[in-house]
């Protein structure tokens, strides 16, 4: 699987570190609602790092599709948060 | 569903918009290459704005510190004097200019930073650029193919996704740094006033605790200095700094 880490750059994941990537996710998820900022950082700050540690970087002149996009670094959690209001990008899908 | 998920269905919703071009899929990829370019330029344009805006802070900075010399200076000239008041006075305007500096190192600090990253896009646009060309014109050879359809469509989704997240950042970098420059700004509209004692007000997150420690550790500072001063006053000649 291909992720980008927007800002960043694109990495190659193995499907077990897609998986890791994705429990972590629904971790961050389920406690966004209760979370500090400080909490929101370290979270996704440890989900960076796995990707980052995890994945292979893909070559910086090859182009390809990503198959999901990592938000930003600096993404803040009212960023975050802003994601799922409903008035943000269109209807959710499945 | 994820954070993930949801932040790439919002991301790629832009980078189908970016996508919507010509009929004929050949002239997307020249207009697609078009608009490469153009928001190259506007990335080094973003670039040299960010350079500019920290100059001018360093220019301010300078300006900041001639004059905490100056009025360490003048300070010094009312110990000899005899007058505390003034030497207090001058020692307390420094103490607040101090922390002025402080702040507005962390600006252009902010801003060196903002121009690395932008730096690193410019960088990195351009290598994705030179590849893109290259292989829209390859596949312009052999359009006939139906597999160059598909070729098409793969080179234009992905370097269309590389640039919606160069777009981005560089919508980004330019909010922060009109950020830090109407901070920088404030500070100087305040320095130029002589109205400092609330310098630091408009400063997001910092209560009244901050500002009640930030008095204390100024107050603090300026006896340290007033009693330097006579220390130095008083052992002229063998003092030291």
């Amino acid at each position: 699987m291909i992720v980008r880490i927007l800002h960043e750059g694109q990495y190659r994941l193995s499907g077990a570190t897609a998986e890791r990537l994705r429990d972590a996710d629904a971790r961050l998820v389920a406690e966004l609602g209760a979370m500090d900022e400080e909490g929101f950082r370290t979270a996704y700050g440890e989900m960076l790092t796995l990707v980052r540690r995890e994945g292979t970087p893909l070559p910086e002149a090859e182009i390809h599709e990503s198959d999901l996009i990592l938000p930003a670094a600096d993404t803040t959690l009212e960023e975050a948060r802003a994601l799922f209001h409903p008035s943000v990008g269109d209807s959710a899908p499945a | 569903m994820g954070l993930l998920s949801r932040a790439s269905t919002i991301f790629k919703a832009k980078v189908s918009k970016v996508l919507d071009a010509a009929e004929d899929p050949r002239e997307t990829l020249d207009y697609s290459y078009e608009k490469q370019l153009e928001l190259l330029q506007k990335v080094k344009r973003g670039l040299a704005d960010i350079v500019t805006a920290r100059k001018g802070l360093e220019m301010q900075a300078a300006r900041l510190e001639a004059d905490i010399e100056r009025l360490e200076a003048d300070a010094a000239a009312a110990v000899r004097q005899g007058r505390d008041d003034l030497a207090t006075q001058a020692l307390e305007r420094k103490a607040e200019e101090g922390e002025q500096l402080a702040d507005l190192r962390k600006q252009i600090e902010g801003l060196k930073q903002e121009e690395d990253k932008m730096a690193d896009n410019e960088r990195r646009l351009s290598l994705k650029i030179q590849t893109f060309r290259t292989q829209k014109e390859v596949i312009k050879a052999q359009y006939s193919s139906a597999e160059a359809q598909v070729k098409i469509g793969e080179a234009t989704t992905g370097i269309s996704e590389e640039m919606a997240d160069v777009g981005l950042a560089l919508e980004r970098a330019r909010d922060r740094t009109e950020r830090m420059r109407a901070r920088a700004g404030a500070i100087e509209d305040l320095t130029a006033k002589g109205a400092l004692t609330d310098a630091l007000d408009g400063n997001p997150g910092e209560g009244d605790l901050e500002r009640q420690l930030r008095a204390t550790r100024q107050k603090d500072q300026v006896a340290a200095d007033l009693a330097r001063l006579k220390a130095q006053m008083g052992s002229q000649g063998g003092g030291g700094v």
